[in-house]
């Protein structure tokens, strides 16, 4: 077969299969229900998990994966672990100079404590900030751009100088119409004098990182003394690829601290981003799988909607397979219209399920840094079509074989 | 000279369950360039069939039937599909038009199937469609005209590809007289532009348009005669 005769039968299938949708427009939009729901789930599946990994990916290009978090839990134990390691000791600023003082395998360190309390400038004020009571390294540590100002130096750090750095929609919401900066703010009960902003870091899994604002440790924990939970350490390491040397470092250094006897397992953990990116990952699988699996159910259930309705327009136009037989349509012509046409059922499917699928995307988005990858909606596309042609193979076949004289005494 | 069709000792049998029925018991006819034939014969005589073999649409269960000299029998679906999209010309009692498309796309058809570009095919359906007088109608629908309107149609697509034969199994079959009579009208002028034609009819007057009349019984032909008194084209009885 020339390809221009392929050209123009295709042309003519697609042109049949338009007047057979056309035709039939109730029946063929309930038939592509499967297609529609398997569609719909896939791109959002797509889009979901395209919005976790761009997520995770900014948090860990944010603070770098050569940070360690030095913490009295691990992130992902086990319950019993979490039993076991119940009456574990604090973390405190002890601790946290003996790391100082004796890593060498350091770029920097930082304590970490935090707690929620209400922020106030004027007339305005905030509740839900969180309050956290870093050094002067934590702005590489944490891996902060300023937005305007400075971070507290390390000056202000030791001398307890009651300094406060403003995360960004803190900022924002506090001084609406002025620079922040030199200005007083109170926090909780207490005054503190703004010397920067943070640039604006965006949102993590739902949670604000720009609704905090940072202050020096010594002087959060002489002011915000009803707090008793402890620190972290945050450090990161001089050499990435020297991760588990500055590991083992640490972990030395802590359990000499804690006074850990020889032989006995470690009363804290040292946390590090990979074992979130591992759970993200395990996360990322089982959303693919459900997704997937309803998919799967629902492409099939689909393939078996439209494999039926195509037997139902074959046996429905015998005459017209006839009729075209009679004038010089080959097996594989009628074959080929049967197979466009229930690929542009399913097609119709695919398009509705991106139509509904798309103002869904918009509501993950509310959630996850997102939107539908175009690549998802190719993908879909292509899927819905090859499920037509698949489904449609079994009717058109019984179709291209149809004996013309049979089909013409039909009626 | 060669002759168009050559059928020799074509035999049909269908078998039903366990009975048998021969629909062509044993047909040998010859059918030359440019003539004209009628074939008569009772209901159930086997006329249907013998086009349909003839058409290419159908199988003989044996015999030869050679097609401008190449043998048929023994073709396989897809060349058929071609001999019947470049070499036949099929007109039926009903019609047998696409409803959803209209005139133009129906006479398109056969030359959409033979590869032909589509500003060439469009050309020649319009022109066929002129010449069976339906210009006026090219973007009708089948359901928009009139039964002999469609026939026209029918005979424009049969006639569009300049086939080796036109068959028209009783084309008037489904017509009131006068407008059968234009169909037949129709046919005598396309024979008189040198087209071979075979028409199945059981009417007497429809026959002797033609210029010979085969009749069939059973399966057989019974007689294979020269019309003497032809109705000549424009000639109205
Ligand atoms: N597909 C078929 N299956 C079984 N018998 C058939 C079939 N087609 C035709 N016949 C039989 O063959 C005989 C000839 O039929 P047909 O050619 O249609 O006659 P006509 O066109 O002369 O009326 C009839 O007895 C008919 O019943
Ligand atoms: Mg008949």
């Amino acid at each position: 077969m020339k390809i221009t005769d392929f050209a123009y039968e295709v042309k003519e299938g697609l042109g049949i299969s338009f007047q057979a949708i056309r035709a039939n427009k109730m029946r063929s939009v309930l038939t592509t229900l499967g297609i529609v729901i398997g569609i719909v789930s896939v791109t959002l599946m797509g889009t979901a998990i395209e919005g976790m990994s761009r997520s995770f990916n900014e948090m860990v290009s944010k603070i770098g994966a050569d940070v360690l978090f030095v913490q009295k839990f691990s992130w992902f134990s086990s319950q019993e672990d979490f039993e076991a390691s119940r009456n574990r000791k604090n973390i405190d600023l002890k601790q946290f100079r003996a790391v100082r003082d004796q890593g060498t395998t350091l770029a920097a360190v930082s304590p970490l404590t935090g707690t929620r309390l209400p922020i106030k400038y004027r007339s305005l004020s905030s509740d839900g900030i969180i309050a956290i009571g870093v050094n002067d390294q934590y702005v590489q540590v944490g891996g902060l751009n300023m937005e305007m100002g400075r971070f507290f130096s390390q000056a202000e750090s030791n001398g307890d100088r009651p300094v406060v750095v403003l995360g960004y929609t803190v900022a924002e919401k506090l001084f609406p119409n002025e620079t922040p900066l030199g200005k007083i703010v109170k926090l909780g009960s207490h005054s503190f004098r703004v010397v920067g902003v943070v640039a604006k870091q965006g949102s993590f899994l739902g949670m604000n990182m720009d609704d905090r604002v940072y202050l020096p440790i010594t002087n959060f924990l002489q002011k915000f003394s009803n707090v008793r939970r402890g620190m972290d350490i945050h450090v990161k390491a001089a050499n990435i690829n020297d991760l588990e040397n500055t590991k083992e470092e640490l972990r030395g250094i802590l359990r000499k601290v804690r006074g850990v006897k020889p032989g006995a397992k470690d009363d804290f953990a040292i946390n590090q981003q990979e074992m979130f990116i591992q759970t993200f990952n395990q996360i990322g699988g089982v959303i693919a799988g459900i997704g997937l699996f309803i998919t799967a159910l629902s492409l099939f259930v689909g393939a078996i909607g439209i494999m039926n309705i195509m037997f139902v327009s074959v046996t429905e136009r015998t005459k017209e397979i006839g009729i075209r037989k009679a004038i010089g349509a080959k097996r594989s012509t009628i074959l080929i219209q049967f197979l466009i046409e229930s690929a542009a059922l399913a097609l119709l499917g695919g398009i509705i399920g991106i139509i509904i699928s798309y103002p869904l995307s918009l509501l993950i988005n509310q959630i996850l840094p997102t939107s539908m990858p175009l690549s998802v909606v190719g993908i879909a596309l292509g899927i819905s079509v090859l499920v037509g042609v698949v489904s449609g193979f079994l009717p058109a076949n019984r179709a291209a074989k149809m004996d013309p004289v049979e089909a013409l005494r039909h009626e | 000279m060669q002759p168009v069709i050559n059928l020799k000792n074509i035999k049909k049998t269908y078998v039903m369950g366990t009975v048998e029925v021969n629909a062509l018991v044993d047909v040998s006819l010859q059918i030359m360039k440019n003539e004209y034939v009628a074939i008569m014969g009772p209901s159930g005589s086997g006329k249907s069939t013998l086009m349909n073999v003839l058409g290419c649409l159908d199988t003989p269960t044996s015999g030869l039937y050679e097609f401008n000299g190449v043998n048929v029998s023994d073709m396989n679906d897809n060349e058929l599909a071609k001999i019947r999209n470049k070499e036949i010309g099929f007109v039926f009692q009903t019609f047998n038009l696409l409803a959803r498309s209209d005139a133009l796309h129906n006479v398109e058809l056969p030359l959409i199937y033979s590869g032909m570009k589509k500003a060439e095919r469009k050309m020649l359906a319009e022109e066929a469609l002129s010449h069976v007088k339906l210009a006026d109608r090219m973007h009708h629908k089948p359901n928009e005209l009139s039964g002999g309107q469609r026939q026209r149609v029918a005979v424009a697509r049969a006639l569009v590809t300049k086939p080796s034969i036109i068959l028209a199994d009783e084309p008037t079959g489904n017509l009131d007289s006068k407008t059968g009579v234009e169909i037949m009208g129709l046919f005598n002028e396309l024979h008189a532009q040198g087209n071979t034609i075979i028409v199945v009819t059981h009417e007497e007057d429809i026959a002797r348009h033609a210029h010979r009349i085969i009749r069939v019984r059973d399966g057989m032909v019974e007689s294979d005669t020269i019309v003497e008194d032809r109705i000549l084209p424009g000639v109205h009885h």
